[in-house]
């Protein structure tokens, strides 16, 4: 589950967070609700991780709330990688 | 219990200087919308109540009365002015939902200047487009979106000025702009602004070419501050909530101009969205007018009545929807959610105010857009014709008879694409509706190819243009395709240039440059990669059919096309 969560870290960080922005990001930081990941650019972060972990999250599964944190995304992965 | 008069009391002899009078106006006399929404307010013996209650995702709360906007935007003005801005500058705001965008925004108004106010998600290249385009000359942002105009100003001589409003490392050439830090101005002399006076520059697109400044006067004011008043049913007690961002018209129209003219207290929640927070807002402001968005009621819609119910928005009065059609389902789920219902609103950023509603009061047919507002002239134009469709039920090109208050003056440098959407005095909105036999406006589709995605337009040329930018893309083609909550999303139909293969991970690629140079709404959520596209014998690409195939319907006539 930690390495899950450092990779969803560090991909939010590399696609989400500008070179010169002074963001901190963890696994707790809030990415919608606090407008870093906006509900549009959420697609492209579902995308990353049915990719890379070759599963398929219903639209149902992939609400704000799911997106909301590094933490809730891993919990969502977890799901579906163990369905 | 108080009621309001009915539409057709409301149509009774209706005239615009109905408005103008309410609002103190004269014939030739000065209009300013700054003044208006603050000054005056203070004038009408409002200075102390509560203009502003504003809260971020951090639950971080500020509160301003009308008497801190009015000397809080002379201290704006005052700045902007001492730092060499000039009265018909074009002034960008690039800000998140922070109280500096809403003050600023009038202070730009009172100073004479035009307030330019851009959605803060955009990416780099959308950003460049409208300033470039713009002549803007200066621009206030705030450190998370520094780091874009820095990459970009090299490219932009115009923009002598660049003020940011909150702590940050600043470069040579940059001005802090800390409301807190500076002295409080309490007079300030408003520019002699008057009816026909630039006001507000919003950027939106169209099928062709890149994004078109809307160029919106002070005499807006009088449409917004009555469309307001009787559409949004907003009274002296109440809290107003408008869902949308000031870098769109709605969250300029309504949310700074229509509201602060007639002295309500607005709540503003600067925070992406959730359903839980949000009513939890709601409950803690005790908002009583709500003017949201379709696609923000189908989330909402998602997570339950349930979840509605476990709080307190017994203080909601009036709810009313805007961005693109309400469907029926969200109106009848909204009754069972909040036992009101939303009464939906037509308009755009060319038409500056509601045109056609849903009166309080009026029967909401759901799924319907309403009726013209008083003072709007709207028909259904035949599409061969340009003349009104008499028949019920029959579909034609939504237009308005030119000359309401609030009708921009042009585009930005395009006078000529404005003109074109001009036919025999009526405005062509670029949208298809019928009229049933009650005089009751149906929304059937927009007459071009721009997608509106979440209650937002977006120019199909722009994506494409940034599509094939990236080295693997040969031609694309950007279209809109069905979806449940923002009624239609971008999809992109890409071709590749030889030694590149179509892959997932390519998709990914592409999808994430759109969205850091454009923007998350202009992402395609879907890229298909095909042998070709379809196209005219003279090589230009046929839209039409890639989006008749999305959305299931007939994809017509093919016979000039060149694969057929």
């Amino acid at each position: 589950m930690d390495e899950l969560k450092t990779t969803i870290l560090e991909y939010v960080i590399d696609e989400y967070v500008e070179e010169d922005d002074d963001i901190e990001v963890d696994f707790e930081t809030e990415l919608i609700s606090g407008g870093l990941v906006d509900s549009f650019s959420m697609v492209s972060l579902k995308r990353f991780l049915e990719n890379k972990y070759k599963i398929q999250i219903p639209d149902a599964d992939a609400s704000p709330e799911a997106f909301d944190s590094v933490n809730s995304i891993a919990a969502l992965v977890e799901r579906f990688r163990n369905a | 219990m108080i009621t309001s008069p009915s539409y057709e009391d409301r149509l009774q002899g209706f005239d615009w200087r109905q408005s103008a009078d309410e609002l103190g106006l004269t014939p030739g006399g000065p209009v300013n919308i700054g003044r208006h929404c603050t000054d005056r307010i203070c004038g009408l013996g409002k200075a102390r109540k509560t203009a502003l209650h504003w809260e971020d995702f951090r639950g971080e709360t500020r509160t301003y009365t009308f008497d801190d906007l009015r000397v809080l935007t002379n201290t704006f003005a005052q700045l902007l002015e001492d730092q060499g801005v000039a009265a018909g500058d074009r002034v960008c705001m690039f800000l998140d939902r922070v109280p500096e965008l809403y003050i600023g925004f009038l202070g730009v108004l009172k100073m004479g200047a035009i307030v330019q106010p851009l959605f803060s998600a955009f990416g780099e290249d959308s950003l460049w487009t409208r300033l470039d385009d713009a002549g803007t000359r200066a621009i206030v942002t705030q450190k998370k979106h520094l780091g874009k105009v820095r990459r970009i100003r090299e490219k932009l001589p115009n923009l002598a000025y660049v003020f940011v409003v909150d702590d940050a490392n600043l470069r040579d050439g940059e001005t802090p702009l800390r409301l807190d830090d500076l002295p409080r101005v309490e007079t300030y002399t408003v520019a002699p602004t008057t009816a026909e006076t630039p006001s507000v520059l919003h950027y939106t697109s169209g099928t062709t070419g890149q994004p078109k400044g809307a160029q919106h006067v002070h005499n807006s004011l009088i449409s917004q501050y009555i469309t307001a008043k009787w559409v949004l049913d907003l009274r002296d007690d109440d809290v107003y909530w408008c869902n949308a961002d000031p870098g769109w018209v709605t969250g300029t129209s309504y949310g700074i101009i229509g509201a602060w003219a007639n002295g309500v207290t607005q709540a503003v929640l600067d925070a992406g969205f959730n359903s839980d927070k949000w009513y939890a807002f709601i409950a803690k402001y005790r908002v009583s007018v709500w003017y949201s968005a379709p696609t923000a009621i189908r989330l909402l819609m998602k997570d339950g009545v349930e979840l509605a119910k476990q709080h307190d928005l017994s203080s909601l009065r009036h709810l009313a929807s805007v961005g693109e059609p309400l469907n029926a389902e969200a109106v009848l789920w909204g009754r069972e959610a909040y036992g009101l219902d939303f009464h939906d609103t037509y308009w755009q950023t060319e038409t500056g105010c509601m045109v056609v509603t849903n009166f309080p009061g009026m029967e909401v047919r759901p799924g319907s857009m309403g009726k013209p507002f008083p003072g709007i002239t709207a028909a259904v134009l035949d599409e061969q014709t340009h003349e009104p469709i008499t028949e019920p039920g029959r579909v034609g090109l939504i237009a308005l008879r030119e000359g309401w208050p609030s009708q921009i003056r042009g585009y930005w440098n395009n006078m000529a694409g404005y003109r074109k959407k001009i036919v025999n005095g009526w405005y062509v909105c670029g949208d298809r509706a019928s009229i049933d036999k009650d005089g009751y406006f149906w929304f059937s589709g927009r007459d071009d190819d721009v997608i509106n995605t979440g209650g937002h337009l977006v120019g199909p040329f722009e994506i494409e243009s940034a599509l094939l930018e990236h080295p693997a893309v040969a031609e694309s083609a950007a279209v809109a395709k069905p979806d449940k909550v923002n009624m239609e999303v971008v999809k992109a139909f890409v071709t590749l240039k030889p030694g590149f293969e179509a892959s997932g991970d390519l998709e990914l690629e592409i999808m994430n440059v759109i969205r850091k140079r454009l923007s998350g709404l202009a992402m395609p959520q879907e890229i298909e990669f095909v042998d070709s596209l379809p196209k005219t014998r003279s090589g230009k690409i046929v839209r039409r059919i890639l989006r008749a195939q999305e959305f299931g319907e007939p994809i017509g006539d093919v016979s000039s096309l060149m694969n057929d």
